[in-house]
Parts: C-alpha cells; sequence; structure tokens
C-alpha cells in the first residue's frame, strides 16, 4: 500500500479524470455511453477548473476527431467510451496512428457483442484495441486493476502517447471504473509527466514525420511552423505521397517499429508468487483481481501457482512469455470473453507449454474459486 | 468482513455503502472496498450495496458470503439472507422486514419511524448507519460520523448527524 500523498476514496472512473488532469490533459471531447459516462461528467466538473476544455460532442466519430485537432493544437486530449463508442471511433483512431498524433481514449468495457449488456461487465474489447482501425499500425494498451492504477497508469498513458506520439488505449472495464478503494494521490512534484518533443530548427528545416531516435518533434498550432497532417500515405515532410512503394513502406514501419522496438520499455507486468510457480494464471483489468484470490487459494493448499498480470497488453509481450515459457508447465490464461489475450499468450510461447482459456460469460467476473478450480483440474491432470 | 446493505431503490442503499466504506479508509486507516450493484433503473426495484473492510489488501472486491447483512427491505432480505453466514449477523428494519422462521444472530430498529420523528424519513439510512456503528463495530463512531457529513450537503448536516446519533443510541442498546 502506499502512503506517501493524499488519501483519496475514488472510484476508477474519478480516478482516471484526476489522474488525467495530473498528466496535464486539457481538453477532453466525449459522447455519454454506459459505463463509461462517469469519467465525462466527472471532466465537464473539473477541466473548466483547471482552465481545460469539455465538449460533448454530437458522437463517438466527432469526439475523436476534435482530439486529434486538439492535439495538433498542442493539448493533451482524451476521451472516454465503451465498446459500441470504442467501434464508431476505429477510423480516426487509424488516422491518428496514421499522422502519429498523441491521444488517449479510455475505454471501460462492458459486455458486447454490439449493444450487449451496457450495465455489465466485458473484456472483449482487447483485440480491437489492436487490431480495430484498417491497414498495419500499432497502439499501446494499458490495463488498470483498481482505482489506484486508474490514477497511476492514465498518467503513464499520457506519457507513452506524448513520447511515441501514439494514440493510447486504456483498456479499463466496468468493475474497476465503479469500485471505490483508496487512492493515494501522491505531491504534484512527484508525478513523471512527460511533454512531447517539440522542433527547434528554423521553419524552412522542419520536417513533422521525420524521426530523431525513433519519435518525429511535433510542431503544434501557433509554433511557426507549416505542417501539413494527413491519413494519405505520407513522406517526412508529411506531404501526401499515394504511388510510391517506398514512402509506403517506410511510413509503416516507421509507426509499427517505433512501438513494437521499444516493447521492452513500454512492457509492464507484475508477477505475483511467480518464483518457483508450475501453473501461471494469466490475468488483467478486474480478473487478476479473482485470479489472485485464487493463486492464494492455490498456495494454501500446496499447489505451485503464480499470476502473471499484464498491465500492459499491447504491444504485447512477446519475449517475455516466450521465456516463461521455460519455467512454468502450464499457462491459464482468465479473462472476460471467449479467448483474446490467450491467443497471443499461445503465440508467444511457441509450443513450448500448453495455454489453456478460462473465459467467462455473462456480464460478471470471475468468482475466484472458478478460477482455482480450473488450477486444481490442471495440477490433477498433471 | 464482509457487508451488504440490501432495500429498494431510493432508500438511500448505495449511499450507505459509500459511507460506510469511506469511513473505514479515509478515518479509520482500513482496507476497504465498495461496489455498487450496477442496474439501469434509476429508482424503485432491488437495491444493495456492497462493502469489504479488511485491514489487510483486498484481492476480490466483490461479496461471496456475508458477514453482516443489512436489509430494509423484505425482498432484500429474502433475496440475501442465503447468502448470510450461519455465525453472521442479520440487521433489520423491523418495521419493514418480516422474519421467517431460523433467523440466527438478528439486531431490529424501526430505523424509517425514527427518521420520520425527525421529520425526515429519507435519512432512515443514516439512523439504520448509526445503528450499523454501535452494533458492529467494524468502524468507529466518529469516523462513521466524519463520512456522513463529508457525504450529505450542508444544509443538512445537522439532521443527518442527529440521525446518525439516534441510531447509535438505539445500537448502543442492543444485547446480542
Amino acid at each position: 500500500m502506499k502512503n506517501k500523498g493524499e488519501v483519496k476514496f475514488w472510484n476508477g472512473s474519478i480516478a482516471i479524470a484526476e489522474g488525467a488532469i495530473a498528466a496535464g490533459c486539457r481538453f477532453f471531447a466525449g459522447y455519454p455511453i454506459t459505463p463509461a459516462s462517469d469519467i465525462a461528467e466527472y471532466m465537464a466538473l473539473r477541466l473548466p477548473q483547471e482552465d481545460g476544455v469539455f465538449i460533448q460532442m454530437e458522437d463517438e466519430i466527432a469526439s475523436i476527431a476534435a482530439l486529434i485537432g486538439a492535439s495538433w493544437g498542442g493539448a493533451k486530449a482524451m476521451t472516454s467510451t465503451s465498446g459500441p463508442g470504442f467501434s464508431l471511433m476505429q477510423e480516426n483512431i487509424g488516422l491518428a496512428a496514421a499522422t502519429e498524433t498523441p491521444l488517449v481514449i479510455a475505454e471501460v468495457q462492458r459486455a458486447g457483442p454490439s449493444t450487449g449488456m451496457p450495465t455489465l461487465v466485458g473484456q472483449g474489447d482487447v483485440m480491437q484495441a489492436r487490431w480495430g482501425s484498417h491497414g498495419e499500425y500499432e497502439t499501446i494498451v494499458i490495463s488498470p486493476s483498481s482505482p489506484q492504477e486508474s490514477f497511476d497508469l492514465i498518467i503513464r498513458a499520457f506519457n507513452l502517447a506524448e513520447l511515441y506520439r501514439v494514440p493510447v488505449i486504456f483498456l479499463t472495464d466496468e468493475c474497476v471504473a465503479h469500485m471505490y478503494e483508496r487512492v493515494v494521490v501522491p505531491p504534484k512534484e512527484e508525478i513523471e509527466v512527460v511533454e512531447r518533443l517539440k522542433p527547434n530548427v528554423p521553419p524552412e528545416e522542419y520536417m513533422p514525420f521525420k524521426p530523431i531516435n525513433d519519435i518525429a518533434p511535433m510542431a503544434t498550432a501557433g509554433m511557426g511552423y507549416r505542417v501539413h497532417v494527413t491519413g494519405l500515405t505520407h513522406n517526412e515532410k508529411g506531404y501526401p505521397m499515394t504511388t510510391s512503394p517506398e514512402v509506403q513502406e517506410w511510413m509503416v514501419r516507421h509507426i509499427c517499429d517505433k512501438i513494437r522496438r521499444n516493447e521492452p520499455k513500454i512492457r509492464d507486468i507484475e508477477e505475483y508468487r511467480m518464483e518457483d510457480a508450475e501453473i501461471a494464471i494469466v490475468a488483467f483489468g478486474i480478473t487478476a483481481r479473482a485470479a489472485k484470490a485464487a493463486v492464494k487459494m492455490a498456495r494454501r493448499h500446496g499447489i505451485k501457482a503464480g499470476l502473471i498480470r499484464l498491465k500492459t497488453i499491447w504491444p504485447f509481450p512477446e519475449p517475455y512469455f516466450d521465456n516463461i515459457a521455460d519455467s512454468v508447465k502450464k499457462i491459464l490464461v482468465a479473462e472476460i470473453n471467449y479467448g483474446q489475450v490467450k491467443l497471443e499468450v499461445e503465440r508467444s510461447v511457441h509450443g513450448k507449454t500448453s495455454v489453456e482459456l478460462i473465459p467467462k460469460f455473462g456480464g460478471e467476473p470471475h468468482k475466484p474459486f472458478e478460477i482455482y478450480e480450473k488450477i486444481k483440474e490442471v495440477k490433477n491432470g498433471n | 468482513m464482509e457487508i451488504r446493505f440490501a432495500g429498494y431503490g431510493g432508500q438511500g442503499i448505495i449511499l450507505m455503502g459509500n459511507i460506510a466504506a469511506k469511513a473505514a479508509v479515509l478515518y479509520d486507516g482500513k482496507n476497504a472496498v465498495y461496489t455498487p450493484s450496477y442496474g439501469p433503473e434509476a429508482r424503485g426495484g432491488a437495491a444493495s450495496s456492497n462493502v469489504i473492510i479488511a485491514s489487510e489488501e483486498i484481492d476480490y472486491p466483490y461479496v461471496t458470503s456475508i458477514d453482516i447483512l443489512v436489509a430494509m427491505s423484505q425482498l432484500g432480505y429474502e433475496n440475501n439472507a442465503p447468502l448470510l453466514k450461519d455465525d453472521g449477523l442479520l440487521i433489520i428494519d423491523s418495521d419493514l422486514v418480516r422474519l421467517k422462521n431460523g433467523a440466527g444472530k438478528v439486531a431490529k430498529i424501526q430505523s424509517t419511524r425514527l427518521a420520520e420523528q425527525l421529520g425526515k424519513r429519507i435519512v432512515a439510512n443514516i439512523v439504520m448507519l448509526g445503528f450499523f456503528t454501535a452494533v458492529t463495530k467494524v468502524v468507529s463512531y466518529e469516523a462513521m460520523k466524519k463520512a456522513v457529513l463529508e457525504t450529505v450537503p450542508a444544509k443538512y448536516k445537522e439532521l443527518n448527524e442527529k440521525a446518525l446519533e439516534i441510531g447509535y443510541r438505539e445500537g448502543e442498546k442492543w444485547q446480542e
């Protein structure tokens, strides 16, 4: 438990909003949707107090479009939504990725598909958060398991967005967003806040998409630089080059590799009782809390189980799992869907260990004993 | 310690859980998690809120078996009594809940009637929280009072403080 700082009693939604403000977010555009509206409602109250801007847009397509504009205007920008709204945002997520625009989308997952079960939890948008828009691109996807982490990790989400000029998806869920718990807010000066790299060359020399060590400095409106921002395939100057194979290859490699190359730095995994674990449970978000309780039950019964909790899901930590596969006999993946992270784990272990899914349906989180029963079954099958 | 407050929408059931957990976290320095039951209705129907209070880290934030059930409606009692542990404590508004045979440890208060005597039926939940505080001692009276006062609108502070105290006095009389 953290102790230093001011103790608050917040739910995950408030923690996201306050964390975003602490990270420097001063622009929010969104459209109400259960169970994500709490974040927008809270931002509508708080942002004007911080000289920020809150706009309720006509829909989610406009919301993310406004974020892209705000970001090029120099603001740190966020929206919040849930599955159906996230689907509507996909086209412009591609635009943000192609134009290397830093922004943060807080996605409070509910049970799908389609409009599904608006008030009940799901974790079915893991693949969508990575692959939802067309063409080749990368995103960073973060998953918190508590209100405290909602605060801490939304700050990281903004920092990574700024650092890598990339849309970051903050993939939380209805359970974590609505549960209230202790949140310790550190003193302002102890919160690390990253600002995007800005150009310092004369305007005639500036190239808005020419990377220096992976990332291009980003000029924003009013700085005196001319910038052309387009979703069309563009060169380092930002000019459309829609028939050049070389430019398309360069651009796609660049927007993907700046994330892929830095996966070890972006990676954020918490291990619990993994030191001698034979059976590893992989979980994220609310599910990780049931999984941790299940690991404790297993340990009490002498079963060597451990928990791998993903705080970042994308870029997927392939090398980590390739390595873990050498030391565990079995990996179980618990998620509130019909198998998404499970596929990635399976791909990453290269057949060295078997991977099984503990799915969950019905708009409810797993109960600890459901995961424990599966651990026991696997143990007895050994 | 797993606690469920149950009643119908409009009684302030959700707020009870929020205040109790807030008291534990902010003013008693304990760990607590509060989860509202979150349905599509704004009012009416069954409502419940759940609180887990512990001195150690809380992994799973949901109530699986109940140590203390506070029931302010017949449905809230009947729906949740099967989840109450054998040695668990049932707290009821005795004007609103008729007990079935075989109830274990029970503490009764006429919280709604006492609130009406204060002139505001709406503070029945705070009367009940006062009673709950005295009977269970899971949070201190001081912590609960601070949490109530921090939560309610300024012009109703006095009323709520009185409601809490009345409930607490009733609770002090209760004996197992």
